[in-house]
């Protein structure tokens, strides 16, 4: 951030400015994907623009660099970056604006920067564009800007490849590449997303530097929490309009807009357990019956609920999954060790103990490589611990054979991030959810193997049976039974969510394991999945072993907090949050942005 | 080593499985007449009446000196002079390997950067191209440019333009073949946040596609030029056939007909070690290509 090439006038206007723009995609007539947008951003600024996946915030981004896609029509009566128009410019003259105009950061620099490339030559490379500089100069250049995003070792750093390094200095080096030419407007489209939260918390600190320096910063976000931190002004887009603009601390403290106060209503960050996160039941929704007033008594208590376990809500003298002992699930000193390549030994899960108890939820909180995951395929009996032992339902869980667990597998059940990836893409949801019924029926119905009439009447019988919990099923976790001929790749990211849950309750399980459950949702559909996690816990009397790098949802979610770091569980406890003892949590505490 | 031992044991036992007496064809094939002493006479010079396993452990013996025996049909030596074949085959698959990823390279950057209509025309011409065969498009080359037009040769004289129709018929299906293995990645790279970065950063399309996508593009396509030359070797027994061009193929082809054991023992051993020596250089291609793999 030396001297800027052209010090922009003070006296030149906004750094950009946008009045009624209008980006569309396909033919003529098409509903447009952004439309009538307005806003300014000053030197020195943060404008952050944020709403849900396909709110229009990406396509207005990339159109202030002229890269909206092959065959968008844009139309806007201003568009003006520095003072000049940019309406309606050539390719070549755009080319000669972007990275010196405007600088775009994306989201995960692992797959930002290319990563067949050492990164100095991908930040040296806006230089070869735009500047006379030779190949030494560029070089030189090229360290200084590393260690202007704090990058230290820049003549290492800039030999590496963005898959060498660590996912908060890709993201310092991209930064450095779009600052390369001190671009007096630069935008930033989810910078921090793929971050750990004290990672997250030094990116913020950098952009915030920047802007300091001068820059005018538009930062795309879906994540509100982040945007309080370093934003002057928040424009909230929903369907391709700005439906609210002002002072963040306004935007976010009064929301006026039912969008803006739905999306501010569903940080989970700070809400006491229990309650409910999403403004209206999905449209698809049948209300149950059981839930409702339990959810009414639930918030004043909550508070309370947070300190202490809260006693299992299934109604006394209920059978069936609400018997049996206290603890569900009890890992004792688990240590697992993997063999790294350079013959080392690294011990992912180090002596990790907990317990889980009926009805509660225990939530595991770690950033990335804390161990989290290891430790839930080693609850999940997916890997064998080197040490140590998990019991489920008191009885021996991790030191039998498969054999001998599979009869207790039916009791725990599982969620992951990824549900799209966990699904057979070419079953419809009804085969998904019939083959979790019923695991032994060969022939889900529509395979059209046996023609109807030729089946014996159990097999008929037992068919009605999977068939009635199938919808059950459906039922339970809110979704229309017009899905069910859907494949997986035709749903939703809440919707797949929905249909994974369905899944894992198909076998009855009294434990449900949730890895990273709704890490890849918005905000708006995450806060119904967590709804729908709590109704179901209240209802069925699940046991929860929720893990999360999100510290808000797992506040949110747990009745008890074990904090992972390196391996261990540094802390645990119901006070984790309120009263954490252990500098490390203080420290990702402090890292976590919150609503003002 | 082992890929060696493996290839002359497999020629050994596959070439006896050929119908036939070998003593004939050393006496000049099933036409010669020859009398049972003149047979019984070559059977004990060759070790022909020997128990197979004695002739497979004699032979093996042989090879392991570098000794490839001397040719049954030609009475030659059969290093020299399978070594001598060895030249034009080896330019004929060269040339055939560049100019198929000239071609597949040019053929999947113009229907990626045209519209859907060009990518339509370009999986669609790979495909085509793909899947046909070599004696087909041999033939219709021949029909196109030496008896319609006139410009090239039909048989492979000495000189560039006996080149020109066996490097051709060769690359033609290889360039769809590589080009269906690059399409797909140039596409997926195409489309990848790093290729939006440098695009933000004010480099041009063409630069975003030479310097970022094609990279990223050919690491698959690479990697199988080791098998591809492979197959190109193959198909240079049909094209070596078809344009009449000494090599190895032709040779190899002549060999098999008249059982002439020791040329195709060493004509394959050969091929065994180019193979290998070109998979190794496909993998210090790819080395380079992607660096994360040395990582690893």
């Amino acid at each position: 951030m030396s001297a800027r090439p052209i010090p922009p006038a003070p006296d030149s206007g906004p750094a950009l400015r946008v009045r009624n723009l209008s980006v569309g995609f396909g033919r003529f007539g098409a509903e447009p994907v952004v439309s009538g947008v307005s806003f300014e951003v000053a030197a020195g600024e943060c404008l952050a623009i944020v709403g849900e996946s396909g709110s229009g915030k990406s396509v207005t981004a990339r159109t202030l660099l002229g890269l909206a896609g092959a065959g968008a029509r844009v139309d806007a009566d201003e568009l003006s970056i520095a003072g000049q128009s940019v309406l309606g410019l050539s390719e070549a003259a755009w080319r000669r604006r972007r990275g010196r105009d405007v600088g775009l950061v994306l989201q995960d620099a692992l797959a930002s920067l290319d990563p067949l490339r050492p990164v100095g030559r991908e930040i040296a490379d806006s230089l070869r564009l735009h500047t006379g500089l030779g190949p030494a100069d560029r070089s030189r250049r090229v360290l200084e800007l590393l260690d202007s995003v704090g990058l230290p070792d820049g003549e290492l750093r800039s030999r590496q490849r963005s898959g060498a390094l660590s996912g908060g200095q890709r993201q310092r080096a991209l930064i450095a590449s779009a600052i390369a030419l001190d671009p007096p407007l630069l935008i930033a489209d989810e910078p921090t997303t793929a971050l750990d939260v004290t990672v997250q918390a030094q990116i913020l600190e950098l952009l915030e530097r920047v802007k300091r320096g001068g820059t005018a910063l538009i930062l795309i976000s879906h994540d509100l929490a982040v945007v309080s931190r370093i934003a002057d002004r928040v424009a909230v887009m929903s369907n391709g309009r700005i439906v609210e603009t002002g002072p963040t601390r306004e935007v976010l403290g009064r929301p006026r807009h039912a969008e803006t106060r739905a999306m501010v209503a569903a940080v989970p960050a700070g809400k006491p357990r229990g309650t409910r996160l999403a403004a209206a039941v999905p449209a698809t929704a049948a209300v149950p019956a059981t839930a409702t007033p339990a959810t009414a008594t639930a918030a004043p208590t909550a508070a309370s609920a947070r300190t202490e376990p809260r006693p299992p809500s299934v109604p006394a003298g209920t059978p069936g999954p609400g018997v049996g002992p206290a603890v569900v699930l009890e890992a004792t000193g688990l240590t697992k060790g993997f063999r790294m390549p350079d013959g080392t030994r690294l011990l992912a899960v180090d002596d990790v103990s907990f317990r889980l108890e009926r009805g509660t939820t225990l939530g595991i909180v770690g950033e990335s490589g804390s161990g989290k995951t290891t430790t839930a395929r080693l609850v999940l009996a997916l890997a064998t611990p080197d040490h140590g032992e998990v019991r489920v339902l008191g009885r021996a869980w991790s030191a039998v054979s498969e054999q001998a667990r599979r009869p207790l597998r039916t009791s725990v059940g599982a969620i992951y991030q990824d549900a799209l990836g966990s699904f057979d893409p070419r079953l419809s949801v009804r085969d998904i959810l019939h083959h979790a019924v019923a695991p032994d029926s060969r022939h889900p119905p529509g395979s059209g193997l046996l023609a109807p009439g030729s089946r014996p009447a159990r097999a008929r019988a037992a068919e009605a049976g999977t068939r009635a919990r199938v919808a059950e099923l459906l039922d339970r976790v809110r979704l229309s039974p017009a899905l069910l001929a859907r494949r997986p790749l035709e749903l939703s990211g809440g919707q797949r969510q929905r249909v994974g849950i369905a899944r894992a309750l198909a076998s009855r399980p009294q434990v449900l394991v949730c890895d990273e459950p709704v890490s890849a949702l918005d905000v708006g559909v995450q806060a119904q999945v967590l709804d729908l996690l709590d109704e179901l816990q209240r209802d069925l009397g699940l046991s929860l072993l929720f893990i999360s790098h999100d510290l808000g949802v797992v506040r949110h979610v747990s009745d008890r907090v074990a904090v992972m770091s390196e391996g261990r569980i540094v802390e645990q406890g119901a006070q984790v949050f309120t009263a954490p003892e252990h500098p490390y949590t203080r420290r990702l505490l402090s890292a976590v942005p919150s609503l003002p | 080593m082992f890929v060696l031992w493996a290839v002359a044991t497999l020629t050994f036992f596959a070439v006896r499985l050929i119908p036939g007496d070998p003593a004939e064809a050393i006496l000049g094939g099933p036409g010669s007449q020859a009398s049972a002493e003149a047979l019984a006479a070559v059977r004990a010079e060759y070790g022909l009446d020997q128990p197979l396993l004695v002739q497979y452990f004699a032979q093996l013996g042989r090879l392991a000196t570098g000794d490839l025996g001397r040719s049954y049909a030609l009475k030659l030596d059969v290093g020299p002079l399978v070594l001598g074949q060895l030249g034009g085959t080896l330019v004929l698959a060269v040339l055939s390997l560049a100019l198929a990823w000239i071609i597949a390279l040019a053929l999947a950057t113009w229907s990626t950067r045209g519209g859907r209509v060009a990518a339509r025309v370009g999986s669609g011409l790979e495909i085509v191209a793909a899947s046909l065969p070599h004696f087909w498009l041999a033939t219709a080359l021949i029909v196109l440019f030496s008896i319609w037009l006139g410009v090239l040769p039909p048989i492979s004289t000495p000189g560039l333009a006996g080149l020109v129709l066996p490097v051709l018929t060769l690359a033609v299906p290889l360039a769809g073949f590589l080009g269906q293995v690059i399409r797909e990645p140039l596409l997926t790279a195409l489309e990848s946040p790093f290729v939006l970065s440098a695009l933000a950063r004010g480099e041009s399309a063409r630069g975003v596609r030479w310097i970022h996508a094609i990279r990223h593009a050919s690491i698959p396509a690479i990697s199988l030029s080791g098998w591809a030359f492979g197959s190109l070797i193959s198909g240079a027994v049909v094209v070596e056939t078809v344009f009449a061009r000494p090599g190895l193929g032709r040779t190899l082809l002549n060999a098999v007909t008249v059982r002439d054991v020791p040329v195709v023992i060493g004509v394959v051993m050969l091929v065994a070690v180019a193979y290998i020596l070109m998979t190794l250089l496909t993998d210090l291609a790819t080395r380079v290509a992607d660096p994360r793999v040395r990582a690893r």
